[in-house]
């Protein structure tokens, strides 16, 4: 029977290990709530500056047509489009690298290894990619396509990073891409349905996971 | 079960032999740190369980240098990975059946 236990032992221990070397485990939850606060302040940003009541959000508040028309703040819409996009996409780094690096010294692991590099890379490519093309788009001026070709392209990063990370964060990916979907048949809401999976969907996804994995690892340091 | 019992490879006996194998099954090439890291051994004690891996043609050495600082990377062959994979089905084929003698 001590022998059984052993071989239970050993099979546990080759599960763990063959996850720990390929997965990074310790993005923190908090990245996701943090991006998704990050999110929400850039669309009341878009919000305020295109004068778009709150709760016109309700019957789509259409911001690809206010934006032809609106000239604020000494900034054409371009500029004020892709100056918020920088800062919301900085900001949200900045805290998910805070956040998940705190968790890694918690775990007594590192940020930068084998893992989180793989993690990066399958990230990084259709995020790149991504973003040149709805660069191209705001630059056409095909701008009802912008938010919900953003939500695609962030989807599939997610559905491919998430071979390398915690595994909610490819079901996180394919949520993502169903709403830019459709947010492309709906373009009218494509600032709403933006806000929902970039802000709503990433404060509950991080919430969830921060109970799911971060408090209970910690604990036992 | 004594014919699963032979199916139990001995190069994989010890709990560190078998760690190499894992990590070196799910993974192309691991560098000799990284692999003392996630196994948490010594220098002495993970060199001598890639030892009889190595011998065995389990594994295999790449030696290079990064920049001016020599690398060491570590993994598993073809036969390796198959002796692994038949080393696990049979400690499952032994689980289960201890399992239903319960």
């Amino acid at each position: 029977m001590s022998n059984n236990d052993q071989h239970l032992e050993h099979l546990a221990e080759i599960r763990a290990l063959m996850e720990r070397s390929t997965r990074f485990l310790s993005l923190s939850g908090l990245s996701g709530v943090w991006a998704g606060v990050c999110a929400l302040v850039g669309v009341a940003a878009v919000y305020a500056y295109l004068e778009i009541p709150i709760l016109a959000a309700l019957g789509g508040s259409f911001y690809f047509d206010k934006a032809i028309n609106t000239n604020k703040w000494g900034m054409d819409y371009k500029s004020v489009f892709v100056l918020i996009a920088i800062l919301v996409l900085a900001a949200a780094l900045a805290g998910g690298w805070f956040f998940t690096a705190r968790k890694a010294r918690l775990r007594g692991e590192r940020v930068w290894d084998a893992t989180s590099r793989r993690l990066l890379t399958a990230l990084a490519i259709p995020l790149a990619a991504g973003g040149v093309f709805c660069l191209a788009l705001l630059y056409r001026g095909y701008l009802s396509l912008l938010a919900p070709c953003t939500l695609i392209f962030y989807g599939l990063a997610l559905v491919n990073g998430g071979k390398f990370t915690l595994r909610d964060v490819e079901t996180l990916g394919i949520l993502q891409i169903i709403l830019g979907l459709l947010g492309v048949f709906y373009p009218g809401y494509g600032l709403e349905i933006w806000a929902l999976g970039f802000g709503f969907l990433h404060i509950f996804y991080g919430l969830w996971m921060y109970y799911k994995y971060d408090t209970r690892r910690t604990v036992h340091g | 079960m004594k014919e699963l019992l032979t199916q139990l490879n001995p190069a994989f006996d010890h709990r560190n032999r078998l760690g190499i194998m894992s990590v070196l099954a799910v993974n192309d090439w691991v560098e000799y740190n990284t692999l003392k890291e996630l196994l948490n051994l010594t220098d002495g004690n993970l060199a001598s369980h890639l030892k009889p891996l190595e011998a065995n043609e389990y594994i295999i050495v790449r030696k290079q240098f990064v920049g001016r600082k020599p690398q060491t990377t570590y993994a598993a062959t073809e036969a390796g990975k198959a002796a692994f994979k038949t080393h696990l089905d049979a400690l499952e084929e032994l689980l289960k059946i201890s399992r239903d003698d319960d």
